[in-house]
């Protein structure tokens, strides 16, 4: 149950400041700014315990925002909570900045007077608090109809979905959105590997329809599989394992639980319908081959190589390759074959741009550092190589298989609907060591 | 080019918005720097300076800096001041002592030494200053004292140096080296340059107190010097002085200079006296400023002044107004004032001369005590109002105190217990009073007052058979209040068990009613407690034999028979038995009153220098006894313990564990039974008595360790044989001791019989593994020794102590030690320790009184040859006749006064009770001073006896 929630601008000012219960008094914002937005030694636990108060704290740009408690709550849950505000707000405003933050503080109250009940979560979906929080101001007042639409909405069974929504065309858009998380060895060996992956739909359909989603999931189509042997081997290679997954309220848990058949009433609008986690049978896009050779005390050099490892007609976006330099590094001098490379003395590291690459290639960057002697005995610690790309499709091996929509009131039918799916696989932490 | 301009570069114009882009904009700064000062490129000296003092503040700002350093070096060797400036700042800031440029640095420190160039000179002295590390210290700590004395230097360098010098000998005194110069550091004191004298002043001030005799001619040039400062008239000293006092930290400087030395010869003592006067009277003119720095700077070199006078403590006159003038800052507005005034004057009760003239601001400073707001201001007073307590006043203060103490802040109440505590039996004239004020304050400050203030009013009153009956009485009437402090349970349980029979003939106070009176406190105290008043009701049972019917009933009660806690069964069980089997004449003897305690230093008044630290307290108390000995003669304790060998904790002092068996002090109630049975079947020679409140008397583990731990660690180190030496005089202590393992003993004998507990600490954060300690005894020990042991766990935790308990039987003499063999598994290592466990012939001695003929008569009965040993050997120690007192005693035997006819001879006589037999044994030292010799002889009924203890006695001296 969170006690109290406060957001805070860099130099740590109080931005909002909203207190849901007794025991958490008006030093308590003092404290965190005190012990971690000032503390001397950067704070890197999101979870500071000060006092037996416990403050969760995320950051967005230059924004903090810090959930108190002096309970011993769920922190999964108060993060969740968290980054569901981020997104409400951001859904609002924009932008979490400072400046929208001021302007719209009004606003930002009236929400946490919404989402969180006396500590308690509430209804954080976005679609639902749209109909009731409006930015528009003053609006002309609501007929007693439409008022107590929104009350049995809000307070019924289906709290996402109003009634009576109407589309000329009914569409929808499927986005998979995947991670792909790597720390690999010099000489190749995968160390870890992981892929966190969304399904985010966005939905423009009338009525209250019935949706049904299916994918590629091992466990589902080894049960369909069992009737005809032949399939299994064929449809056994394309099938992928989920380690874990979570859903959209809107999903009906129980028959998950019971079909593995993901059934549900969309909200109208974005919304993400699962969350899930892959570790087996990776498709790791790109391979790092670092090659480092100190000469002498004071020269280094560095020859990185990188290879796609995707079908040659697709085409990864937004490469970007980061070599750390020693903290000595006097003066550094690049050669890459393709897009463009840069010492950046801020960051200490060499950062290589290329803007696209196909599939099944391979590109070369070497760098000459020059490192300045010093009476520092400490060794450099070479920090691993990491890298940031897009590319499109799904590392993980996850394949949207059908999605069906059923709405028996309304005439029209599944074939009606236009789907839309696309894949987008992304850098989480891609590191290689060197 | 300033710092203030370099943090405009390095932090940008507008603020960085956070620490990421801080660190960002500072590494992008320091690869600039890095690629200026890659070596192929010559930096101009400017730019050398602006970078070296960017990375200065990139390093100030908390960011590591490794590199950079050859540049400041560089620097240093530049002509430009401002170069030179920020080299020397860098280097000493940063550069750390074990740095390989540190040649290099001292070199270059060396040549601007010598090159007469002030300000050069200045900035070399201020940064060996500033740095003042061992290595400094080492390269220059011989240059710095010619730079000093030399006729030609500069005042301002002169000044530095001083300074310098004064920083080198403050971290390595050693290394600088004392010579000539000192005599003419002593003339720096006539120097024109008032700057030169002050920084001259903290110098020799320093010197002076190690080598007071080197400095010695300081004082006449000090006292001139501030009769010079303190004649003139404000506006002579110029730019020295500071709102219109002349030079005041001069003053005060020289004023403490003054105080390392005794009050000067009578030449020299009449103008320091007209100084002080001087600085009295000026004290009485009014302000020539109502600034605060004015009064500050004024009453700064007056408190000084005081202080001095203070010091000397020979010139009444000065000391009387000293403190008169104290008194006037008692009332002043000015906080820090009135404490100031509060803190002198604490010191100057402790003058003989001026000890009247502070008694007469008492009303002043009770008044300050009342009224007062600061919390600090407040505890001074108190401490002034002990301080200044006689016999004359002591009712008066101890009564403020008492109704201060309801009021007083929680963390001075125990302190404010204390005193009262010892100021009530200091100056105690009639003894009710005194029973009076202690119970008083076990009423009002209940938690604060500590165990020893209650075992004290126990002492007192067993000690004195003219209160018993009032102090009866007065606790009966106090543990009547519906509720009492826990403290005022014990006392008074203890009390109502010895003397509860004085007030028993009052029908208000029938023993029924005094039972029944404590037994309704029972239920809400702590065991301990309980403990204590279960042994009350053994001892009513013997008091009142008509109300032992009701005591059995309450003993026999499930809820103490078998009560969770060991101890509180363990005592009923026992005296349940005891008061159904035993016949009255038993009860009667094992009951009897307690005899009187030995008179000591009071423990409270340990408790108390313990809790101030030794420094302030003792002075007084030392100063304080000295006078007040005559007045109170008699409660004054003699310290006659005081130095005996060691000092046990005070709680079981009080009872008499420590330093060995007082006589007729009573042995511990059996824990374990054994020892109770030996009471039953040796009814007649048993002088045991039961002490309510004696399992203090128990070796409980934490008084052990605590004892242990306080044991000097170094004693490991000497050789097994003496280790068993130190444990001849002694039961407890450390037996041994490594980086694994401390092994702690603590024993107790009774004539044959002994238990002894053995504390092995793991010192370690590691287990010990399969922790095996075994005895080891040869044959022949085997059979005149009985020892059982039970094994103890085989693993001991990182950290952890186990104990393990040994019962000793002596069936016949010996002479050999028991091994203790140890094996354990540390890490992967197999350890194995031996050590002789110190278990004597002498353990099993009980101590007997006799008077000069019967000694004789004894010792011409064992006239024959061989039961007589002598032995004539060199004293090892010191001639103490106070510490061979407490060995002798500590040895085990009686020590008998006014036996021998040479007084400056000892005489003991003891037995040694083995089980086949008690061997008679008399001892006699004679103590040669001028020789430095001793001649021991013993007669003992048995020769190997003799023989054994004369050995393990020649040993101690």
């Amino acid at each position: 149950m969170i006690g109290g929630l406060f957001i805070y601008n860099h130099k740590g000012e109080v931005l909002i400041s909203r207190v849901y219960r007794d025991d958490i008094g008006r030093n308590a914002v003092d404290a965190f700014r005190v012990n971690v937005i000032h503390a001397r030694q950067q704070v890197r636990s999101p979870v500071t315990n000060i006092a037996r108060t416990s403050f969760f704290h995320v950051k967005r740009s230059n924004i903090w925002l810090a959930a108190v408690t002096k309970q011993n709550v769920n922190a999964a849950m108060v993060f969740e909570f968290l980054y569901k505000m981020c997104d409400v707000m951001a859904a609002y405003f924009g932008k979490i900045s400072e400046e929208n933050i001021k302007n719209n503080f009004v606003l930002i109250y009236e929400l946490l007077d919404e989402i969180l009940d006396f500590g308690y979560p509430q209804n954080s979906e976005t679609g639902a608090l749209k109909t009731f929080i409006t930015q528009q101001g003053i609006k002309s007042q609501l007929t007693k109809e439409e008022q107590s639409q929104i009350t049995s909405q809000v307070t019924g069974q289906i709290g996402w979905r109003r009634e009576g929504i109407k589309y000329r065309r009914n569409e929808l858009f499927l986005d998979v959105l995947e991670s792909v998380n790597l720390l690999m060895s010099p000489q190749g060996q995968v160390l870890s590997a992981h892929v966190s992956g969304r399904v985010v739909m966005k939905s423009y359909l009338s009525g209250m329809p019935e949706c049904k989603f299916g994918m590629n999931d091992k466990i589902v189509i080894e049960k369909q599989g069992k009737g005809t042997a032949d399939e299994t081997g064929k449809s056994g290679k394309q099938s992928i394992a989920i380690d874990d997954c979570t859903f959209h309220q809107c999903v009906r848990l129980s028959k998950f639980d019971s079909e593995r058949s993901i059934s549900f009433i969309p909200p109208d609008g974005e919304f993400e319908l699962m969350r899930y986690r892959t570790t087996k049978d990776i498709i790791l896009p790109f391979r790092v081959i670092p090659l480092v050779r100190e000469v002498g005390r004071t020269k280094l050099e560095v020859k990185v190589v990188i290879k796609s490892n995707f079908k040659p007609s697709l085409l990864a976006q937004k490469i970007e390759v980061r070599i750390p330099t020693p903290l000595n590094t006097s003066g550094v001098q690049v050669i890459c074959m393709k897009g463009k490379a840069k010492y950046k003395a801020s960051e200490n590291a060499i950062v290589w741009k290329i803007k696209r690459m196909a599939g099944m290639k391979e590109s070369q960057i070497s760098a000459e550092i020059e490192l300045l002697p010093t009476n520092d005995k400490k060794k450099w610690a070479r920090p691993p190589i990491s890298m940031n790309f897009e590319v499109p499709f799904a590392p993980s091996g996850l394949k949207v298989r059908y999605l069906k929509v059923f709405e028996p009131k309304l005439n029209y039918s599944d074939h009606d609907v236009i789907k839309w799916v696309r894949y987008i696989g992304r850098s989480g932490i891609y590191e290689t060591r060197c | 080019m300033c710092v203030a301009d370099t943090a405009r570069d390095v932090s940008g114009n507008a603020h960085c918005k956070s620490k990421e882009a801080e660190i960002k904009r500072i590494n992008k700064e320091l690869a600039n720097i890095r690629s200026k000062f890659k070596g192929d490129k010559a930096l101009d000296g400017y730019s050398k300076k602006k970078y070296v003092c960017k990375l200065l503040f990139i390093f100030l700002l908390g960011h590591d800096i490794d590199f950079g350093h050859m540049e400041a070096v560089n620097l240093l060797s530049s002509n430009r001041y401002t170069e030179k400036q920020i080299g020397y700042l860098f280097i000493s800031v940063l550069v750390n002592s074990n740095s390989e440029l540190i040649r290099l640095i001292n070199n270059a420190i060396k040549n601007d030494l010598a090159s007469r160039n002030p300000t050069f000179m200045g900035l070399a002295l201020h940064c060996i200053a500033n740095v003042g590390s061992r290595e400094m210290a080492e390269a220059f700590a011989g240059e710095i004292p010619k730079i000093l004395v030399a006729g030609d230097t500069m005042d301002s360098v002169k000044q530095s140096a001083a300074l310098c010098l004064l920083r080198l000998y403050r971290t390595s005194p050693d290394l600088v080296p004392m010579g000539d110069w000192t005599s003419r550091v002593v003339h720096l004191l006539n120097d024109q340059h008032l700057g030169v004298v002050t920084a001259a002043t903290s110098l020799i001030t320093t010197l002076a107190q190690k080598n007071p005799e080197e400095f010695k001619t300081s004082v006449s040039l000090a006292v001139s010097r501030l009769s010079r400062i303190v004649t003139s008239a404000s506006t002579d000293l110029q730019d020295y002085t500071y709102y219109f006092v002349p030079a005041p930290w001069l003053s005060v400087k020289l004023l403490r200079l003054l105080q390392c030395y005794p009050p000067p010869d009578p030449a020299v003592r009449g103008r320091l006296t007209e100084c002080l006067e001087t600085i009295l009277n000026k004290a009485q003119e009014p302000p020539k400023s109502k600034k605060v720095q004015h009064s500050n700077a004024k009453n700064a070199v007056l408190f000084e002044a005081i202080s001095l006078i203070i010091h000397h403590d020979s010139e009444p006159n000065l000391l009387v107004r000293a403190c008169n003038q104290l008194g006037q800052f008692l009332q002043h507005r000015e906080t820090n004032l009135r404490y100031l005034a509060l803190e002198s004057m604490c010191t100057l009760a402790s003058s003989e001369f001026s000890h009247e003239a502070v008694k007469t601001h008492i009303e002043t400073v009770i008044n300050a005590l009342k009224t007062e707001r600061d919390v600090s201001v407040r505890q001074r007073a108190v401490d002034l109002l002990y301080a200044m307590c006689d016999r004359s006043n002591a009712q008066q203060i101890v009564a403020e105190m008492l109704n201060y103490l309801e009021t007083a802040d929680y963390s001075i109440r125990e302190e404010i217990v204390l005193k009262v505590a010892i100021l009530a039996e200091k100056y105690a004239v009639d003894y009710t009073w005194y029973v009076d004020t202690i119970l008083n304050l076990i009423r009002i400050a209940g938690d604060y007052v500590s165990e020893e203030v209650w075992y004290r009013v126990i002492q007192i009153v067993i000690n004195r058979d003219d209160v018993q009956g009032y102090a009866a009485k007065t606790v009966f009437e106090a543990l009547q209040a519906p509720a009492c402090h826990e403290n005022l349970v014990k006392v008074g349980g203890y009390i109502l068990g010895e003397f509860g029979n004085l007030i028993a003939g009052d029908p208000r106070s029938s023993p029924l009613i005094q039972f029944n009176l404590l037994h309704s406190k029972f239920h809400l105290c702590s065991v301990p407690t309980r403990a204590l008043l279960l042994s009350t009701y053994i001892k009513f049972v013997n008091l009142f034999p008509e109300i032992k019917t009701t005591i059995q009933d309450v003993l026999r009660s499930d809820s103490q028979l078998k009560n969770a806690d060991v101890e509180l069964q363990q005592r009923a069980v026992e005296y349940l038995r005891l008061s159904t089997i035993a016949s009255t004449d038993i009860l009667a003897t094992v009951l009897e009153e307690m005899p009187p305690f030995p008179e000591r230093e009071s423990s409270i008044l340990a408790k108390l220098k313990k809790k101030k630290g030794p420094s302030t307290v003792t002075d007084l108390e030392e100063t304080k006894k000295e006078r007040s000995a005559d007045m109170n003669g008699g409660t004054e304790p003699a310290p006659v313990n005081a130095s005996a060998v060691s000092t046990p904790s005070p709680s079981a002092d009080l009872l008499g564990l420590g330093t060995g068996p007082p006589p007729n002090a009573a042995p511990a109630p059996a824990s374990s039974g054994s020892l109770l049975v030996d009471v039953f079947s040796e009814p007649a020679s048993a002088v045991t008595q039961l002490a309510p409140g004696s399992q203090e008397n128990f070796a409980s583990p934490d008084l052990a360790s605590s004892e242990l731990v306080s044991e000097e660690p170094s004693e490991a180190a000497r050789g097994a044989d003496e280790l068993t030496h130190k444990f001849v005089c002694k039961n407890n202590g450390v037996l041994f001791e490594n980086q694994l393992l401390q092994i702690g003993l603590k024993s107790e004998f009774r004539q044959n019989l002994g238990r002894m507990f053995i504390f092995y600490g793991n010192k370690t954060s590691t287990q010990f593994l399969t922790f095996t300690p075994t005895l080891i005894c040869s044959d022949e020990l085997q059979s005149n020794l009985n020892l059982q042991t039970k094994p103890v766990d085989p693993t001991v935790d990182g950290g952890a102590q186990v104990q393990q308990v040994v019962n000793i039987e002596c069936i016949s003499d010996f002479t050999e030690a028991p091994v203790l063999n140890i094996q354990f598994r540390y890490g992967g290592t197999f350890q194995n320790v031996s050590v002789k466990l110190p278990i004597t012939l002498n353990k099993f001695f009980q101590p007997t009184e006799m008077a000069s003929q019967d000694f004789f008569q004894r010792w011409k009965q064992l006239s024959n040859p061989q039961q007589e040993v002598q032995n004539i050997f060199k004293a090892k120690h010191p001639m103490d006749p106070e510490i061979t007192k407490a060995k002798i005693i500590g040895f085990g035997s009686a020590l008998l006064e006014e036996v021998d006819p040479n007084p400056a001879n000892f005489v003991g006589a003891g037995i040694i009770h083995t089980r086949t037999a008690q061997i008679g044994c008399l001892l006699r030292l004679e103590p040669n001073l001028q020789a430095q010799m001793y001649r021991l002889t013993l007669r003992t009924s048995k020769e190997t006896v003799s023989q054994r203890l004369c050995e393990l006695l020649s040993e101690q001296f």
